[in-house]
Formats: structure tokens, C-alpha cells, sequence
């Protein structure tokens, strides 16, 4: 029996030449990920552990990136805490608000990540890595503070389910649709944790910006992480960026699947998730009834340059409607000023959006863009909880940066092809 | 471990945000998560638990975002334990880490209404309605995660080791 490119990657991090679905295997780590709001739950745990050292200076990283610039004064509490342990113990890839980005904009942006490698980070959509032919998961803060003293972390190995996209991709569609679709298929638990394998013709030719969005969703279809195997795309987007080797692996073709689903994206539409949840999908023609208050860009989802493109070819020329606010989140620093030289920034702040600093901040109802009650939004980021992104009576829409873009200009949802 | 608790039944699908809503994670202190612990599900839910108490959902419960601040809520909400038709993976590891007991068991959650009382033996991996007296069987854990969630978390395991 053949492995998947995840069996592959926790076996070689376990010392062994086999795992299958089911076992139980310890494994060494690539990368420990936290930020400001899971970071200080985890150094406290690792406090209480009483050892003087991390397992491995580099192989941390630490992001403030959920509550800042700081909100207010306890999120500037729980800041210097993970800004203190960084100092005290030496933490080489820690990043101050002025070089940060969102997590899993950032660490992808600068060569962290790799193929091969296994990778555990406190927040669940560290599943993103996956697009790059990784092994990435999200934990929770003790297993990040187990991870920090020990490197190590144990695993059941996840059974696979493979997703194979075919067709010509229309004009519109977008990696978000793919994604947004299969979990509309199959349903907020339909890969609970499982492995999903993302192939096909048109995996192969998407960019890594938008394979990006789509192993960043695996967990909002409950799966324990998503994965594409890397190619000369993967390639051409490491190889500048990384500093240290790198494997890559493909599956078997004789790899055990659960399951094997297949998608024509020919025919496919741009995606909306109504509220509450990422399940609840409709295509775009369906839901132009929906009036909006807000519409949000950016975020670890869809804050890449390739989104910001788009968005931005859409504003060009074009104003907000006036009942709306449309905020825009470039996901990195670097992002944000490329998107500034090629006058993406301009266009948005011309057509009256406001553009801010990166942050997670509306994502998940911290700060910046706070919802009131009975107000709608539409965005480009990954949940669509009860009071995701304010008060519990306000909703969340979810799509791509084409139709964010368009129905920003609308007022309602709105197909691309609209404007 | 046994608990014997009022139950509070939640349906499926309940997330981390709903648990505790990203407008509370400046802290982390467990008194202060539980003042708004499944505020967004059940408004009156902070006021009228008790400790002791126990929550009985439907499937995928824990699902999202992994902040360990939902079981910490939970636990310090004073619930026992949390029995689902099935949990979140994420979810699942964080109680077992943080030492809240859970369990899954598909039979008991459809028999068991809100306010029964039920007993819950993690050792058997049984469910009893004490109102009925009807008893469900689960898998129980193995005996090194149950040890972790009596010894109140991981690192309490770790230490000890």
C-alpha cells in the first residue's frame, strides 16, 4: 500500500519508513507557530513546566497579529508578554507590528515554510502551509507550549479524502469558490479529521495565492489539514525565499483515500456562504437580493497581492456605493507595499474604501470594523459564525475579492460580471 | 472518573466563537471567559449554570477557531463535563490538554432533554439518565488521556511524569 504526501511527511518526521491512517506516531517539528492571543495562554503553560530553554531558537515563530496595533490595554498586556518571552528566549523570528503580517500570510512570504516540512501553529487555520506541499495544523496553546519546550508533538495519522478539479475555469472564479464549494458539498464536518488532498488540471494551473485560500479553508470542512502537492508554481514562489533545503513529495498512486470527490468547474459560479456557517453556500446569481452595510478585503483567506489585484481591476475608475464601508487588509506589510507601488492603494482609497494596516482584526470581530446589531456584511475572510464579526445578531456573507469588490460598488451582492 | 450533573443541550455545530466570542480574548483568565461563556447561543447561559453542571450537543461541537480559551471557559463556567455526538479535532485535543472531560456518545443525545440529570462514568464510558434510567455506552478513552484530563491538563501530566 502507497502513502499520501501527508502519511510521507509524518512519517519521515517520525522516524519511520510506514505510517497508516489511524496510528498514533510522535513526531519531530519544522515549526511552532503562535500569536498574541494563543501565545501568552501557551507561555504561561510553558512557565509552569519550570525549564530555562526552547527547544530550538528558530524554529518558533511569533506573530502579534489578532489584536493589533493593540486594541486596548489587556490585548497590550497579552503583546508584551509574547514580546517579553520572545527577548528572554532568544526567539529569532518574532515580528514587531512594523515587518509583521497576518500569520499565514507572513510565514509563507517569508520563506518559514516549506515543502516537507511539519508545522504546528496556535490558530486553527495554519492548515494554509498545506499549499505548499506541507504538513501544517492547527493546535491548541498547550500543544504549542509542549511544542516550545520539546519540538515534538504526537499525531493520529488522518485518514485522506481526494478532491479532483477539472474543466476550464470562467473568467470569475477564484480559489475561494473552489473551496467554498466543496464545503458547501460536503459540510463543516465533512472532512472532520481528515486530510484533504487538493489535485487535478486545475489545481495545477492555479496560482499559489489562490491555492493558498483553499488549503486555508480545510478547517472550516473540519479537516485536520489541507494539502496540494508542490510543483514549478511552488517552486517559482520558494525559490527566492528559501533558506534552508527543502522535500518534496507527491502521493502514490496507489495511496489509500476514503473518499474521492470530483468537481467540473466549467459551469461553476462565484460562491457565496450565507450566515452561520461556511456550509451554507449559494451561487452568486442567487443571493443578489442581499443588501449590505460592509464589505471587508483581505485577511489570512484572501489578503494576498493576487487579491488586492483583483479587487482593485474591479474599483478602478468605480466609487463605493454610499451606504457602504468597504475596508480593505492587505495581509502583509511586503503585500502592502507592493499593492501601494502598483497604485492598487490608490484605486481603493479613491473609490472611498479605507485600507489598513494588516491585521485579523474584523476577521473575527476583534476590532476595526466591528458589526451592529442587525447589520450585514460581505467578506473575503473564513467563518460565518453567530457574531463572528460583532454583535450576535449581525451576518456574515463569505466570498471572493471579485465579488467583495463588485458588491462594494453595488451596495448588494453583486457578480463581477455585474459592473 | 464519575460526574453527576444537570444537563444543558446545546445542538450541532456549536464553535469556539460562540463558546467564547473573540470580543472576550484579551484575557485568559477562566472566571472572566465564564462570565460570557456561550453568552451568543444561550444569553442566560453565564447566569444559570452551576457547577457541576453538564453539556450535552449534537455533532462537531468545538468547531473553527483553536483557542483553548473555549474549554477553558467552559471549565471555568464550573461544567463537569461535555458530552457531544462527536467533537471538533481541535476542540477535542484542547479539553483533553486542558482537563476538561469530554466524551462522545452518539446514543445519549437524542434521549437526554435540557435540565435531566445524567451520570457520566469516563472509566466505563457510559451515560445514565437518571430521569429515565436509561443507560448509554461509549468508548471510553484510553487510560493515559484519562489520566491527563484527572490530573487537571498536559502539562500537570508532563510534570508528574
Amino acid at each position: 500500500m502507497g502513502m499520501t504526501i501527508s502519511q510521507k511527511i509524518l512519517a519521515f518526521h517520525a522516524g519511520k519508513e510506514f505510517v497508516a491512517p489511524g496510528e498514533l506516531v510522535n513526531c519531530k517539528l519544522d515549526v511552532v507557530l503562535g500569536n498574541d492571543v494563543t501565545a501568552p495562554v501557551a507561555i504561561a503553560e510553558f512557565d509552569k513546566l519550570g525549564i530555562n530553554q526552547v527547544f530550538d531558537q528558530e524554529k518558533i515563530v511569533l506573530v502579534p497579529d489578532h489584536f493589533t496595533p493593540n486594541k486596548d490595554i489587556k490585548s497590550a498586556e497579552q503583546s508584551k508578554t509574547m514580546r517579553d518571552f520572545a527577548r528572554k528566549f532568544g526567539i529569532k523570528h518574532y515580528f514587531e507590528i512594523g515587518s509583521m503580517g497576518i500569520e499565514h500570510c507572513l510565514l509563507p512570504e517569508q520563506g518559514l515554510v516549506l515543502p516537507g516540512d511539519l508545522i504546528i501553529g496556535a490558530d486553527s487555520h495554519t492548515c494554509t502551509y498545506g499549499a505548499l506541499g506541507a504538513f501544517a495544523t492547527g493546535v491548541g496553546s498547550t500543544d504549542m507550549a509542549a511544542g516550545m519546550a520539546t519540538g515534538e508533538a504526537w499525531f493520529r495519522v488522518p485518514e485522506s479524502i481526494k478532491f479532483i478539479y477539472y474543466g476550464e475555469m470562467p473568467r470569475w472564479l477564484s480559489g475561494k469558490d473552489l473551496i467554498l464549494h466543496t464545503i458547501g458539498d460536503i459540510g463543516v464536518d465533512g472532512a472532520r479529521y481528515m486530510s484533504m488532498e487538493f489535485t487535478g488540471e486545475v489545481i495545477s494551473k492555479l496560482s499559489m495565492d489562490n491555492r493558498f485560500t483553499m488549503a486555508n479553508m480545510a478547517i472550516e470542512a473540519g479537516g485536520k489539514n489541507g494539502i496540494i502537492a508542490a510543483d514549478d508554481i511552488t517552486r517559482d514562489y520558494i525559490e527566492q525565499r528559501a533558506k534552508r533545503p527543502y522535500t518534496i513529495y507527491q502521493s502514490d498512486p496507489d495511496a489509500d483515500y476514503v473518499e474521492i470527490r470530483e468537481y467540473d468547474v466549467s459551469k461553476m459560479e462565484p460562491v457565496i456562504a450565507f450566515p452561520h456557517l461556511p456550509e451554507n453556500t449559494h451561487p452568486v446569481s442567487e443571493a443578489t437580493e442581499v443588501s449590505l452595510d460592509q464589505v471587508v478585503i483581505g485577511s489570512c483567506t484572501n489578503g494576498r497581492l493576487e487579491d488586492l489585484e483583483i479587487a482593485a481591476s474591479l474599483l478602478k475608475g468605480k466609487k463605493v456605493h454610499p451606504e457602504i464601508r468597504l475596508l480593505v487588509f492587505p495581509g502583509t506589510q511586503q503585500i502592502y507595499l507592493d499593492a501601494l507601488r502598483r497604485g492598487y492603494i490608490e484605486t481603493f482609497i479613491e473609490a472611498g474604501a479605507v485600507v489598513s494596516t494588516p491585521t485579523c482584526g474584523p476577521c473575527l470581530g476583534g476590532h476595526m470594523g466591528i458589526l451592529a446589531k442587525g447589520e450585514k456584511a460581505l467578506a473575503t475572510t473564513n467563518r460565518n459564525f453567530v457574531g463572528r464579526m460583532g454583535h450576535p445578531e449581525s451576518e456574515v456573507y463569505l466570498a471572493s475579492p471579485a465579488v467583495a469588490a463588485a458588491s462594494a460598488i453595488k451596495g448588494r451582492i453583486t457578480a463581477p460580471w455585474e459592473v | 472518573m464519575k460526574f453527576t450533573g444537570k444537563v444543558h443541550k446545546f445542538g450541532a455545530d456549536i464553535d469556539t466563537d460562540v463558546i467564547i466570542p473573540a470580543r472576550y480574548l484579551n484575557t485568559f483568565d477562566p472566571a472572566e471567559l465564564a462570565k460570557h461563556c456561550l453568552e451568543d447561543a444561550d444569553p442566560e447561559f453565564p447566569t444559570k449554570v452551576q457547577a457541576g453542571d453538564i453539556i450535552v450537543a449534537d455533532k462537531n461541537f468545538g468547531c473553527g477557531s483553536s483557542r483553548e480559551h473555549a474549554p477553558i471557559a467552559i471549565k471555568g463556567a464550573g461544567i463537569a463535563c461535555v458530552i457531544a455526538r462527536s467533537f471538533a479535532r481541535i476542540f477535542y485535543r484542547n479539553a483533553i490538554n486542558t482537563g476538561l472531560p469530554i466524551l462522545e456518545c452518539d446514543t445519549a443525545i437524542d434521549a437526554i432533554n435540557s435540565g435531566d440529570e445524567v451520570e457520566v462514568d469516563l472509566d466505563l464510558g457510559q451515560v445514565r439518565n437518571l430521569r429515565t434510567g436509561e443507560v448509554y455506552e461509549a468508548t471510553p478513552f484510553p487510560s493515559f488521556m484519562q489520566e491527563i484530563m484527572a490530573k487537571g491538563g498536559l502539562i500537570n501530566y508532563i510534570k508528574d511524569k
